[in-house]
């Protein structure tokens, strides 16, 4: 019985597939930079823990909003402000910002 | 009083009658104070010493100033006091021979949506020796919270997401908002329940009445990649299809420009605070530095005359410089 146990227990740990070479391991903080209204970069892929700060270099402030079914929403970001997520769960995570709407952006958890 | 050509106009006209390479010459001028009159889809141009002339108030005329982009709290490069530069504005139109009925705010009247911000353009702009202010919100004014605060201090009155009307000396006039609901990757929005609103709002007016409309973001094409444009500006348009004399009046690109499109005049202000780029000219939108001695030739006011029984508005935009 026992035996059954410890067979199933180590059957359900995970075994992540390798990094690519330009992922960071989860628990580490990715930059997204604002920079001349746009999102940089645009598309970005992450490991499900991983936390993302976005950075405003732009001289007039933005934000970030969800522009589709997950939730994610940053306060106004003047100049030089940031804004960290850590994303728990995978999915695709569409965003624009809200005063700017042209500027578009998303985070691929993985 | 004698109308005096600075440059001579070409002599060919399009079907539409308006002669384009004069009208571009107009343009160019606006800047520097020239008085440009559209009439009839004709446009005419009077150098300053003559618009003198047309400084007195009569019976049966208007006029009124348009200021804009007063973006209370920014303190950037581009611009550090953005309070002495609308404080400039204020003192011009005291200044001015002719005392403007009203103010036309066409909104980022705060940089942040601060109650601060707003508190400041409101006092200072009462400064200005005009009969009353009315506002249209920007961006910046709604920042966080949805136009709440907006609405709470400017919205009495006001349908919806704070849009409304008034008559003036036989001008009808139109405050639209673009700003809010705005979609990921569009333009500014007027949104379907404005447009019902608007159509029962002019459904009853004659169409020689002439109208006036102003928003914050401009309400034809000027830039999409900038965010310069509205997305359903074009069935706004066509509700006021039927009018003889349309002005569209709009803030958020921080210069100048002017289009006309048949009986409706587009035009869009200047800031108080900070220049941008000319469309495409930068890598981006934002606030534009410029030398410090140059900023005030780059930000400006409207002031904007209408004589009753005319069809036309006269538009003159002049720096702070």
């Amino acid at each position: 019985m026992l035996a059954v146990a410890l067979l199933t227990l180590t059957a359900r740990v995970d075994r992540p597939t390798p990094l690519a070479a330009d992922e960071k391991p989860p628990g580490t903080t990715v930059e997204v930079k604002i920079d001349n209204f746009s999102f940089v970069p645009a598309a970005l892929t992450v490991r499900a823990g991983t936390t993302v700060r976005w950075v405003n270099h732009d001289d007039i402030p933005h934000n970030i909003v969800s522009s589709g079914t997950k939730d994610l929403k940053s306060p106004v970001l003047d100049t030089d402000e940031t804004f960290d997520f850590t994303f728990k769960q995978p999915g695709e995570y569409l965003y624009f910002c809200g005063i700017h709407p042209r500027m578009t952006g998303k985070i691929v958890v993985q | 009083m004698a109308r005096q050509r600075r440059d001579g106009f070409s002599q060919t006209k399009d079907a539409d009658g308006v002669d384009r390479r004069g009208f571009l010459k107009c343009m160019a001028w606006a800047g520097t104070g020239a008085l440009l009159v559209v009439k009839g889809g004709v446009a005419s141009s009077y150098s300053l010493s003559d618009a003198v002339g047309l400084a007195a108030a009569e019976a049966g005329e208007l006029s009124f100033i348009q200021i804009s982009d007063s973006h209370m709290g920014f303190d950037k490069a581009a611009n550090p006091d953005v309070v002495a530069t609308l404080q400039v504005a204020v003192d011009r139109i005291n200044a001015a021979p002719l005392r403007p009925e009203f103010l036309l705010h066409t909104g980022d009247i705060s940089h942040l949506s601060k109650s601060t911000e707003f508190d400041t353009v409101e006092q200072m702009l009462k400064g200005a020796k005009a009969g009353q202010e009315f506002y249209v919100p920007g961006e910046h004014d709604v920042l966080g919270d949805d136009g709440k605060q907006y609405l709470d201090r400017f919205g009495k009155g006001s349908a919806g997401g704070g849009w409304y009307s008034f008559n003036h000396k036989g001008v009808h006039f139109v405050g639209l908002v673009n700003v809010l609901n705005l979609k990921a990757g569009g333009l500014g929005a007027l949104g379907a329940d404005q447009l019902s609103w608007l159509e029962n709002d002019v459904k009853a007016l004659a169409s020689s009445v002439p109208v006036v409309v102003f928003a914050h973001i401009p309400l034809w094409s000027v830039y999409p990649d900038w965010g310069w444009g509205t997305d359903d500006s074009a069935q706004a348009l066509a509700l006021l299809k039927r009018f003889g004399s349309v002005t569209v009046l709009n803030g958020h690109i921080h210069q100048t420009m002017q289009k006309v499109e048949g009986n409706v005049t587009f035009h869009t202000a200047c800031s108080t605070a900070f220049p941008q780029p000319h469309p495409g000219a930068a890598p981006s939108p934002g606030p534009m530095k410029v030398p410090g001695d140059q900023l005030r030739s780059l930000l400006g006011l409207t002031s904007v005359k209408y004589v009753e029984g005319q069809h036309s508005l006269g538009i003159i935009d002049s720096s702070l410089a």
